[in-house]
């Protein structure tokens, strides 16, 4: 709660909006406390006084009222009215949203078309028909505004419950033995409790407007009181000649609008969590670089990243995702990068082509060398020319990079000729036989086909064929399997390593199983908290893992065919980013910790089996290692 | 031994291509006629890849969705109608994303008493002990009841779910992929724990997952889904060492394991039936080397071939794989 007072007090305007809507709501509670002249009492000897006369600040009407006193009044039953309408809005609205959302079916159906039906129709009109048929009158303008605004809540409301409805946690309230009244009520309204405030922060300022203007229209507010659209409607006619009488009511609503609006956006910034996270700041194209001396290029490899350091800049804290990352691919080879969630193996792949968003994402060190070149640091135009052109990139999920509303086809022939201008027929030639490339079946006919008519394992080759489109040099996957089946798996995993082969493409194979870095990785580097732990040739780390974390990451992960058993676990959790310990991070977790382990940065030693490994203590001592 | 759970002919249809009125455009058989037995004690594997039903069936199972047809017994006791305040004393779900299974706005001893004050309408002061022997016994420290789920890390957090389980005192537990979401590290962590509860509290289990290795490491029996049908089951030694059914090999095979050259068991263009145009027969025929011409005919049933283990095919595998 206070923290949301915070973020909306960070908004200078929500809280010039706050401070303007305190001091108007303040003052219509006090009105009756006021010295103020009655403002209903008529005085036509003293008709149409301009402002700052003797006894009338303001002025008076056309009866000779005092307008200081009927503005009070007035400001004080519209913006009850006003609430009171949307208050009445807001818990009907919610309800049937809440109702429709919950139940879904034939209820949902039944009731948003119903709700579709009054939305179909221009609210004023409506409003004016309900007042029609109900007899002009305050109340009845009330219930009016209220009602043509219920389908905007109810659609709102309905959405966010639908998404609710669906989450597990409700699942296991219902199986906690929990009604369904008691589920609405505990678990769904608390989470949509937020999003009612935000519409109604951001409608109450209209629902004012169109009661003043079912008043101003002589349906509302019957004389001789006054609220704000009464006052202006009477002074309609007195517009020229005495314009103070139409300029007071005026400008009040003018004031109590914009500054409920004004609040209202605030309020909605300060509650929606994608604006808090700075999801609206517009990414800047390429990761922001920060860093000092740049390593020099140390042989002629492929790809080859250096001492890569990138950061998050949340805030005031700073998040070390990676912290001095060294690795290289040759052609024809497969590198493994294997750690846990959050050891920084992704924010690795995305900044050797600046793909990490800015903010908050940082570059603070390092260098990433193609052929020599330096990548990082480099113009947007060149590092675009390359991207898709000699490093392409495959994700976990291939309905990430594919547009829902094209064919596959069409986006294939998009990425052939984003960089090389071909004609249209050459390139779909060309897309057909990328996808038979990578075995999709019928690929005349599957060309045509949307992402989603294709399965899981389908959209992942269809993913690779885009990879593929303009025969980049390497290839970085990042965990292109692990959401699919291990048949599938088995079939891509097979796929890339033919193309490896036949094409002699490098890739950097992100993942979290062992048994797949087994089969396809030619070397294999170990992440943990940011850092490689251990680094080497495949077989070497599989057989005799030197690094503590890496023996026992092995350990824990259970492997077919060796029956039921109690698995090694490693206690604890990963260190987080931002509160790295000094020296070795893995240090609170190890069995071999010493007091030297805590102390300096400890760096990466070889090892004679020809793995580097980041460690004081390794496993396998050098005598071992020699066996 | 007894029977903790017993499942009869337990199938789920789903319409698809629902309008306002008038019948459905297609039916998908989610759950063909499954029959299962659990023993007390037990902790029974449940394989297969996405969209066999796995999840579809152990949503019956604790009432969340109403069977089609079929029949669920506990201990002997028929459980009819789908309402899971009285599945849920005798039968508990773990989720496998453990923070949406937590309701953002509450605190976990919230979340924590739901089960003890509506499942058993437990007065305060009992609640607040249990509670907290439950936490003891899942290595939770008190003082996390008074936080918020975004608080946990995904480990911590399925740790709370199954506290939470624990608490509505049912012996009949199912986990639904209950360490997919969670780094191996902390995978096993959660899996020793599942193992010292179900000794601790003489628990049952039906252990889902896609995970071969997880399954074998925790199972007691293995039953292996395709397509909406088990086609195999037996003890978790044999099913992957020794499979009987096709396509048990197919998945054995497709592991990735350490010390394995990698191959594509199968033809790269495989794919699986399409739900809503069944084929007829053996719905894995199309992709199985040894299909005959009675296996697009004749839809095969579960027949004991050895000590314990049936599989639905026409043409079992023997000897060693
Ligand atoms: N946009 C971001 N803002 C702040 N921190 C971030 C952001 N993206 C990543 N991080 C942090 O950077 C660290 C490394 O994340 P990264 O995604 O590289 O991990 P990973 O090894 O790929 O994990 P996984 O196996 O879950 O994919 C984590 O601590 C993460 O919380
Ligand atoms: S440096 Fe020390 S704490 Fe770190 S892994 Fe090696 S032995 Fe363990
Ligand atoms: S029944 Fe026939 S098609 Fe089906 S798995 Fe057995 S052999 Fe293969
Ligand atoms: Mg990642």
């Amino acid at each position: 709660m206070s923290a949301f007072f915070k973020l909306l007090a960070r908004n200078r305007l929500a809280l010039a909006g706050l401070i303007v809507m305190g001091a108007v709501v303040l003052l219509a509670l006090l009105t009756p406390l006021l010295p103020l002249a009655n403002p209903d009492v008529t005085d036509l000897g003293n008709r149409f006084k301009p402002p700052l006369s003797e006894g009338a600040l303001l002025g008076t009407d056309h009866l000779g009222r005092d307008l200081l006193s009927r503005l009070m009044w007035g400001t004080r039953l519209s913006l009850a009215v006003g609430f009171a309408a949307a208050i009445i809005a807001a818990t009907l609205g919610a309800a049937i949203g809440i109702i429709a959302g919950f139940y879904g079916g034939r209820t949902d159906n039944v009731i948003m078309r119903g709700v579709d039906m009054l939305m179909a129709f221009p609210y004023i009109l409506l409003a004016l028909a309900i007042v029609a048929a109900l007899g002009p009158g305050l109340l009845n303008a009330l219930i009016a505004v209220a009602a043509v605004n219920i389908p905007f809540f109810a659609r709102n409301i309905r959405g966010i419950t639908v998404g609710i409805a669906h989450k597990e946690f409700v699942d296991a309230a219902r199986l906690c033995g929990m009604t369904d009244t008691r589920i609405i009520v505990g678990e769904v309204l608390p989470n949509v409790i937020p999003v009612i405030v935000i519409a109604m922060s951001t409608t109450v300022g209209w629902m004012i407007l169109e009661t003043a203007g079912l008043s101003f229209l002589g349906l509302g507010s019957q004389p001789p009181q006054a609220d704000l659209g009464s006052m202006l409607g009477e002074a309609r006619s007195a517009l020229i000649t005495n314009p103070h009488t139409s300029i007071v009511p005026g400008a009040m609503i003018l004031v109590i609008v914009m500054a409920i609006n004004l609040l209202g956006d605030g309020v909605r910034d300060a509650l929606d969590p994608r604006l808090k996270s700075g999801a609206l700041s517009r990414p800047m194209p390429t990761t922001r670089v920060e860093r000092g001396a740049v390593p020099a290029p140390k042989r002629n490899a492929l790809l080859s990243v250096q001492g890569l350091e990138t950061q998050f800049h949340v805030k005031n804290r700073i998040y070390r995702a990676v912290g001095g990352v060294d690795l290289t691919v040759e052609p024809g080879e497969c590198l493994g990068l294997i750690g846990e969630s959050g050891s920084g193996k992704s924010v690795t792949a995305l900044s050797i082509m600046g793909l990490v968003a800015s903010p908050p994402g940082v570059i603070t060190g390092g260098a990433v060398y193609y052929k020599g070149e330096d990548l990082i640091g480099a113009p947007y135009e060149q590092l675009r020319s390359l991207r898709g052109r000699r490093v392409a990139y495959i994700f976990q999920d291939p309905l990430a990079t594919l547009h829902p509303l094209y064919t596959v086809g069409d986006q294939l022939i998009e990425a052939i000729r984003a960089h090389h201008p071909t004609p249209r027929a050459e390139a779909r030639a060309r897309a057909i036989e990328l996808l038979k490339s990578v075995r999709i079946p019928n690929a005349d006919q599957r060309i045509d086909s949307y992402p989603h008519e294709m399965s899981g394992g389908m959209r992942q080759r269809v993913g690779i064929a885009m990879a593929l489109a303009n025969d980049p040099e390497v290839i970085i996957a990042d965990e292109p399997t692990t959401a699919l089946d291990v048949t599938v798996q088995a079939q891509i995993l097979s796929l890339l390593d033919d193309l490896r082969r036949d094409r002699g493409l490098a890739i950097i194979f992100i993942t979290h199983d062992f048994g797949v870095v087994a089969q396809l990785c030619d070397r294999v580097a170990v992440m943990y908290a940011g850092r490689i732990v251990e680094e080497g040739p495949t077989k070497a780390i599989l057989n005799r893992p030197a690094h503590p974390y890496t023996a026992k990451l092995m350990a824990c992960v259970p492997e077919l065919g060796q029956g039921r058993r109690e698995l090694a676990a490693i206690p604890g959790l990963p260190p987080v980013v931002d509160a790295l310990p000094q020296g070795c991070a893995f240090a609170d977790r190890c069995h071999k910790v010493q007091d030297e382990c805590r102390i300096g940065d400890i760096g990466l030693r070889d090892l004679p089996t020809g793995t580097r490994v980041r460690c004081i203590a390794p496993e396998t001592t050098v005598s071992e290692a020699a066996l | 031994m007894t029977t903790a759970l017993a499942i009869t002919d337990l199938t789920k249809d789903f319409p698809v291509g629902k309008r306002l009125f008038g019948p459905p455009r297609g039916v998908v058989h989610a759950v063909r006629p499954v029959t299962l037995d659990v023993a007390e004690g037990e902790t029974l594997g449940i394989v297969g890849e996405s969209g066999c039903g796995k999840s579809t069936l152990a949503r019956m199972l604790v009432g969340l969705l109403p069977p089609t047809a079929g029949t669920i017994k506990i201990n002997g006791q028929p459980l009819d109608n789908a309402d899971p305040a009285l599945f849920g004393r005798k039968i508990q779900y773990v989720f496998q994303d453990p923070i949406s299974s937590l309701n953002p706005r509450k605190t976990i001893r919230q979340i924590m008493e739901a089960p003890l004050r509506h499942l058993h309408n437990m007065p305060a002061a009992d609640r607040a002990r249990r509670i907290n022997q439950i936490f003891a016994a899942v290595n939770l420290r008190e003082e996390f009841l008074d936080r918020y789920p975004h608080e946990f890390s995904g480990g911590q957090a399925q740790r709370i779910g199954i506290a939470r389980a624990l608490a509505a005192d049912a012996r009949i537990v199912i986990l639904d992929e209950p360490v997919s979401a969670l780094d191996v590290s902390v995978q096993a962590q959660v899996l020793n724990l599942l193992a010292d509860l179900k000794g601790q509290f003489g628990l049952t289990y039906l252990f889902i997952s896609h995970d071969l290795a997880v399954v074998e490491a925790v199972s007691d029996r293995v039953a292996v889904l395709y397509f909406g049908s088990v086609v195999e089951v037996g003890p978790a030694t044999a099913v992957f060492s020794q499979p009987r059914h096709p396509y048990t090999k197919l998945l054995a095979e497709s592991a990735p394991v350490v010390g394995r050259p990698l191959a594509a068991p199968e033809g790269r263009e495989t794919e699986l039936p399409d739900p809503l145009n069944p084929p007829t027969g053996c719905a894995f025929r199309e992709r199985c080397s040894k299909a005959s011409a009675i296996c697009a005919q004749i839809a095969p049933v579960m027949t004991e071939v050895a000590d314990g283990v049936s599989v639905a095919c026409h043409h079992p595998l023997t000897g060693p794989a």
